[in-house]
């Protein structure tokens, strides 16, 4: 930017549009001072008496905005298509906010927890649980929790699965003892009736939000606004946004009092409805976590209390209080270990307490082999250590095949640099050709020469020079793999290479022979010094290639030569484990720009050449 | 085991006798608003080649001025799916997916639960389609088409003189007997249980020792045996080459390749059916399409799983229909002409000792366990 | 100093450098020199001069060992070359565009070639300094050829060509890149240095004041074959065919057609039937056709210094320039628009108007008859 600024025309009192507003402002101050005074011990004054440098800036100003307007689509579409794709894929490496989206009421509770005692948590934990459990269930989020859960510890996501499927049964006794008492608790108006009203808005927003995180659904930023506005005039209409769409429904602030916990449970039932069926509260009766909640609510209050309750249907409550009574209160605990007995487990109480902040460090610490124990990092069993080893793997064999890739790439620019034009392109056509065919069919192809019956072999053995009982292994190692990347990065080796080599003149290679060097020695101080940066180019670009490879280790790479970024593709689209993949490759993006920080101390990044 | 016994009950000849009219039902949709196109998602190859032949084409001809596109993207679907969603832009309509992808989208609401009885069609003597695909429908989003089961395939040619082909799942780990490399997946699922079962643990504990870290090692100690002869596969074409190219003496695969492999290439390859692991695929139906698109998925729907066309799949390829119903339809084989009752997995002959997958087992472990095998994979 | 031993140890009157019936053909199908012979005694100053593809820098390569004769023996001090290669031949050379190297720094340029030989370190210093003294570039021996301006550069690879001490120095084209004013100010340092050093040199160029200015000898290239081999005042003076009449220096022509050839004149017919005497040089009969060459400043168009015997033809002028030390007139001669002549501008001297007609005249010995 600032070479492209600098070099327009840059007389400091060029005139501009906002000169002549600043030149009648300028005018008074300039009666009051001498007008070269400030010039010999201030700063540097333009004609029209202010700085300098303020001039200057402002002249420069225009050609800075023009070079970015110029610019803007590139940079634009580099932030969209890359910047942003990188920036998130960090982001997810550290995101941890699906536990407190989906458990928000337990990971809130289960703080106070103390794993160190050996007790499971307490009843108010598993209370806490099940009602967030019923949301994220009708929701169906609780098994993508279970999932993000089970990558910690074996066994979550059945745990959350089954759970999920029981929840609606949980204190199903209390629930049938109001549904036999009135018909009227089945009825969806007579909710509504006994629930509408005003200033109960703060429990409902509550509950919307809530569930908006829950589902993942995001509010409508000003920008979006914008596109909706866009997209009106093309007579589209916008989904109206989450937090904008009209519930049918009002709470009533009195009963909100009241009724803390159904109020809340029947706020989200009124939320759920509307923003995942489109229907409201006046559609259907609330489901079972209303129920248990207004049991629990008539239980927390002395009939002293509910008498003085005067909201609608309070008869109804009053008989629901005393029939409810009779039945034990649900027993939360009870039901979950009813469910499954691993709600008692402290190991998992204890992943979901640990996992429980918006952020974790857990991917990266597995991403290195480790993980978190009660007693802080740790590193794993060995027999379940592999990224180490893999990020080791990786660039070793990256370096290997970078050398490879050097030793046979060199002459063969050399020959291409010092042919007559039209035969070095012909050639050229010739190392480009392996481009022209699919990745997959170049990599097959490596298969079938490489393999124990593969052509190779079968030369070696026809000439005598192995024997058909010892054949060689040649491939599903980490030979194969070097030999098949090497082909197939070669190019990226020689096409550098090739181009610095074109502008290194013969007459140096002539000189340094006149002036007494032998082939070698011209070769060696002369001729290879100058071909560095074109080495160097070409380095960087196999390695860094060589690295991100996956796709042919994965045919030829067997168990020996596979790379880390299979376990990254891996964990992409099979397990989805895509904290871990973010995780593993924003290491690997680590690893790259400090060998590339090392390069360009070592060796100097100036000294990289694509041609020219 | 419920699914094993329809699964053989899928096969042995009871039909129904008392087959009512032949059914004339019209789809649940019919005569609504439908689009003209549809993205379907399967597997590429010769599978996707057996559904266009058996229902996609005769759909198309039906429906003119249909359009179908195939997408074959069924091994990342999970995936690809889960990123679709994220940026709230669904682009397939029907997506062909394993037993396992489906419960797995279903949990994560990705997929449509569907009622099967009143999207799909009856059987020909009236049976629901839900007591029709019985117990094979394993989740409420899961239409299932076939049966197929992993298992392995020798070389018929390298079986060392004087001894019988190998008929016992064990007899891969037989080096002496039957030496030469061997191939298996790269995943624990499958070699896990396979190595248990011929560790010695009996077979209805499988998945409980499999539960425990010593049931895990024990696993890998007796992998280990093998570990220097096996050349580990990713994708489903590899033991059939390996086997074609005489790299390998026996490896696993889907039964469907090695029956290319020994009916349609003629290739001196043998079955082994024993201890085959069988699973599902099928399709479901990707949450929030629009309306005329899921109309017209559930149109087709109606017609490419019933009775006639999952029979007529089966003509193409050798996996078994869902449909209890369409066992005895299965014919010859449209091109070769043989008669495919006898390849089918869920034969009472090739059944005789047969494993199911463990969903539920493997949606628990497979992380835990894949990072053990992993491991011991790379050292 | 001491000299390059191995090939040298000869005595100055037997020839140097001998080129003997070398022939050479890149694609066996052409000759680019053809039957070359060239001796050069020691510490000649010798310039090849000669259009581009004549030859001449083919020649310098196979001199300097990059490129093999087809046919024929090179010697280097009495000894055939033919078969040593060239960093062997301890022939210094500077290159067209230098070819300083540009990975080192000017000391290590001129160390480069010390270092190959295997001299000790601070014999090495000492025979840098003195080569940068040489040629005023003490203060830069930590530089890189690129700071270095295109003058700097050039000196430093004289410097690198000389500081071995090779007997034979080869330069091809070294002062192209430069601008007139420096090149003249180098064409004077590296003759004067040439002749202090006691070096033989070969020089190529296609700037023929560069090879008249410099050189003990010139060989004019054309076509494969040395056109004529002379000190540089009888090649101007004494042109021996049209080629090197034309080549060197601005030359007039006219076409004619030999009557005969008396004494030593040949009378010529020019194609408008006016007839003048010439010098034969390389026609010998009658009837032949023959370009006749006249230089500008041989011409005089003021009839009273026109000397007795001087021909005289009319001519118009056509254009006058002004070009400050001399002027000069385009004139129209015999039908031809393109006659040139040249008079100093001193201050009797009479400054020719567009459209008028005069008499022009030269002396018979100014007049060459050459081959057509």
């Amino acid at each position: 930017m600032s070479r492209l600024s600098s070099s327009g025309p840059q007389t400091a009192d060029a005139p501009t549009p906002e000169d002549a507003f600043h030149e009648t402002a300028a005018l008074s101050d300039r009666d009051r001072e001498p007008r070269h005074g400030a010039a010999a011990d201030g700063p540097m004054l333009a004609a029209d008496g202010t700085p300098l440098k303020k001039s200057l800036a402002r002249a420069l100003r225009a050609q800075k905005l023009r070079a970015l307007a110029l610019i803007a689509p590139l940079l634009i579409f580099v932030l969209v298509t890359f910047i942003a794709p990188i920036a998130d894929m960090l982001f997810r490496s550290i995101e941890n906010q699906i536990v407190q989206d989906t458990l928000p009421r337990t990971t809130a509770v289960v703080q106070d927890w103390n794993p160190d005692t050996g007790e499971p948590p307490s009843e108010a934990v598993y209370e806490a649980l099940y009602r967030d459990l019923f949301l994220a269930a009708e929701a169906r989020r609780h098994t993508r929790l279970g999932q993000r859960l089970n990558y910690e510890e074996t066994g979550m996501s059945s745990l959350f699965r089954g759970t999920g499927r029981d929840v609606d049964d949980f204190g199903e006794a209390n629930v049938e003892t109001l549904e036999d008492l009135d018909d009227r608790w089945e009825e969806a108006a007579f909710w509504v009736e006994l629930t509408s009203g005003e200033g109960g808005e703060g429990v409902v927003d509550a509950a919307r939000e809530r569930y908006m995180r829950l589902a993942d659904l995001s509010s409508r930023s000003p920008l979006g606004d914008v596109w909706c506005a866009v997209k009106g005039v093309f007579a589209e209409t916008c989904d109206v946004a989450p937090e904008d769409v009209d519930l049918g429904f009002s709470l009533s602030g009195t009963f909100a009092e009241t009724f803390p916990r159904t109020a809340e449970a029947y706020a989200e039932f009124a939320v759920f409805m509307a923003l995942e069926e489109g229907e409201t509260v006046a559609d259907d009766e609330p489901w079972e976590a209303v129920y248990v909640a207004l049991d629990q609510d008539l239980r927390a209050l002395s009939p002293e209390e509910l008498a003085a309750y005067d909201g609608p249907n309070a008869d109804a409550l009053r008989a629901a209080q005393e029939a409810l009574a009779e039945v034990p209160p649900v027993d939360f605990r009870a039901a979950f270990l009813n469910s499954d007995e691993d709600w008692a487990d402290i190991d998992n109480w204890r992943t979901i307490q640990t996992y429980s902040p918006p952020y974790t460090t857990g991917y990266f610490l597995n991403a290195v082999d480790m993980q978190k124990t009660p007693e802080g990092p740790a590193l794993r069993d060995a027999d379940e250590r592999i990224y180490g080893l893999l990020f080791q793997r990786t660039m070793f064999m990256s370096l290997v095949i970078t050398f490879s890739c050097i030793l046979l790439g060199y002459p063969v620019a050399w020959i291409l640099a010092n042919l007559p034009m039209r035969q070095a392109n012909l050639l050229l056509i010739l190392v480009l050709l392996p481009f022209w065919t699919s990745l997959l069919v170049r990599t097959s192809a490596w298969k079938v020469m490489l393999q124990q019956q593969g052509v190779i072999n079968d030369v070696l053995v026809w000439l005598g020079l192995v024997a058909d009982e010892s054949r060689l292994i040649m491939i599903n190692n980490q030979f194969g793999t070097i030999v098949a990347m090497t082909h197939i990065l070669l190019p990226f080796m020689i096409l550098p290479l090739y181009s610095v080599m074109q502008t290194i003149p013969p007459s140096y290679l002539r000189a340094a022979k006149s002036l007494g060097a032998t082939n070698w020695t011209a070769f060696w101080r002369v001729y290879f010094p100058q071909t560095v940066p074109g080495i160097g180019a070409g380095s960087i670009l196999v390695f860094i290639l060589a690295i991100g490879y996956y796709i042919t280790p994965e045919i030829v790479g067997g168990t020996t030569g596979t790379f880390i970024s299979n376990r990254i593709a891996y964990h992409i689209s099979s397990s989805l484990n895509w904290g871990l993949a973010a995780a593993l490759g924003t290491i690997l993006l680590v690893v790259v720009l400090v060998l590339y920080w090392a390069y360009d101390k070592i060796v100097g990044i100036d000294n990289v050449k694509l041609g020219g | 085991m419920n699914l094993a016994k329809t699964l053989l009950a899928s096969t042995a000849l009871t039909v129904a006798a008392g087959a009512v009219a032949a059914q004339d039902m019209e789809s649940p949709v019919a005569g609504e608003p439908m689009a003209d196109s549809m993205t379907l998602v399967s597997w590429g190859g010769a599978y996707q080649a057996s559904q266009q032949n058996a229902y996609v084409e005769p759909y198309l001809e039906m429906n003119p001025g249909v359009s179908a596109t195939w997408d074959e993207s069924s091994n990342e679907a999970v995936a690809k799916l889960r990123a679709m969603n994220e940026a709230g832009n669904i682009t397939w309509d029907l997506v062909d997916v394993v037993a396992a992808d489906a419960i797995r989208l279903c949990d994560e609401g990705l997929a449509m639960e569907v009622d099967h009885d009143e999207i799909l069609k009856p059987a020909p003597d009236g049976t629901d389609a839900s007591d029709d695909f019985g117990d094979l429908i394993v989740s409420d989003c899961y239409i299932p088409q076939i049966v197929y089961s992993t298992t392995f395939g020798y070389r018929t040619d390298m079986v060392p003189e004087g001894v019988s082909a190998p008929d016992d799942v064990c007899d891969v780990w037989d080096l002496e007997t039957y030496p030469g490399k061997r191939s298996l997946e790269r995943r624990p699922i499958n070699n896990m249980e396979w190595a248990l079962y011929c560790d010695g643990v009996a077979k209805d504990e499988i998945y409980d020792v499999l539960a425990t870290e010593e049931g895990q090692d024990r696993a890998l100690a007796k992998l280990d045996e093998i570990k220097d002869e096996v050349i580990w596969w990713s994708a489903g074409a590899d033991t059939p080459q390996l086997l074609a190219d005489g790299e390998i003496f026996m490896g696993s695969t889907y039964n469907g390749r090695l029956f290319s492999v020994i009916e349609e290439q003629d290739q001196p390859v043998g079955m082994m059916w024993d201890m085959q692991v069988f699973d599902l695929d099928g399709w479901i139906i990707p949450e929030g399409l629009e309306e005329e698109e899921l109309n017209r998925v559930l149109d087709f729907l109606w017609f490419a799983t019933d009775t006639q066309r999952l029979a007529d799949q089966a003509k193409y390829i050798s996996y078994g229909p869902a449909r209890e119903s369409s066992a005895p339809l299965v014919d010859k084989h449209a091109e070769l002409g043989i008669e495919m009752g006898p390849h089918m997995p869920t034969d009472p002959d090739n059944a005789e000792n047969t494993l199911l997958y463990n969903y539920e087992f493997w949606a628990d472990y497979r992380d835990d366990i894949d990072a053990k095998f992993q491991a011991w994979l790379a050292q | 100093m001491n000299r390059e031993p191995d090939l040298a140890a000869t005595d100055t009157q037997e020839a140097f450098v001998a080129f003997e019936r070398v022939q050479k053909s890149y694609d066996g199908e052409t000759l680019v020199v053809k039957d070359l012979n060239l001796d050069m005694p020691k510490g000649e100053f010798l310039t090849m001069l000669g259009p581009s593809g004549s030859g001449k820098t083919t020649c310098l390569m196979m001199l300097a060992g990059f490129e093999t004769a087809t046919h024929g023996e090179i010697k280097l001090g009495g000894k055939p070359i033919n078969n040593i290669p060239p960093h062997k031949r301890g022939i210094g050379m500077v290159f067209q565009n230098y070819a300083l190297f540009p990975h080192m720094t000017v000391a290590e340029n001129l160390s480069f070639p010390l270092e190959v030989r295997k001299i000790s370190k601070s014999e090495r210093e000492e025979k840098i300094r003195r080569a940068l003294d040489m040629v005023q570039m003490g203060e830069f021996g930590g530089r890189r050829p690129a700071q270095l301006s295109g003058g700097q550069q050039q000196r430093i690879a004289l410097a690198r060509a000389l500081v071995f001490e090779p007997e034979l120095v080869l330069m091809d084209e070294p002062l192209g890149a430069l601008d007139k004013q420096l090149r003249e100010h180098m064409q004077f340092e590296i003759t004067n240095l040439a002749h202090e050093l006691g070096i033989t040199v070969v020089y190529v160029t296609h700037d023929q004041t560069e090879a008249l200015t410099m050189s003990d000898r010139v060989a004019v290239f054309n076509d494969g074959k040395i056109q004529q081999l002379a000190a540089p005042d009888v090649l101007y003076e004494s042109p021996e065919n049209s080629f090197v009449a034309q080549f060197i220096g601005e030359n007039n022509t006219l076409l004619g057609t030999i009557k005969e050839i008396r004494n030593e004149y040949a009378v010529v017919e020019l194609d408008d039937g006016e007839l003048i005497d010439c010098k034969p040089v390389n026609v010998s009969k009658p009837g032949e056709r023959t370009l006749i060459s006249i230089r500008p400043e041989r011409v005089e168009f003021n009839k009273e210094r026109l000397q007795e015997g001087a021909h005289t033809l009319k001519a118009e002028v056509l254009e006058f320039i002004y070009m400050g030390d001399i002027f000069r007139t385009r004139l129209r001669v015999a039908g031809k628009d393109d006659f040139i002549i040249k008079t100093r501008n001193a201050p009797d001297q009479r400054r020719l108007k567009p459209g008028e007609q005069i008499e022009i005249g030269w002396l018979p010995d100014d007049c060459r008859a050459l081959d057509a």
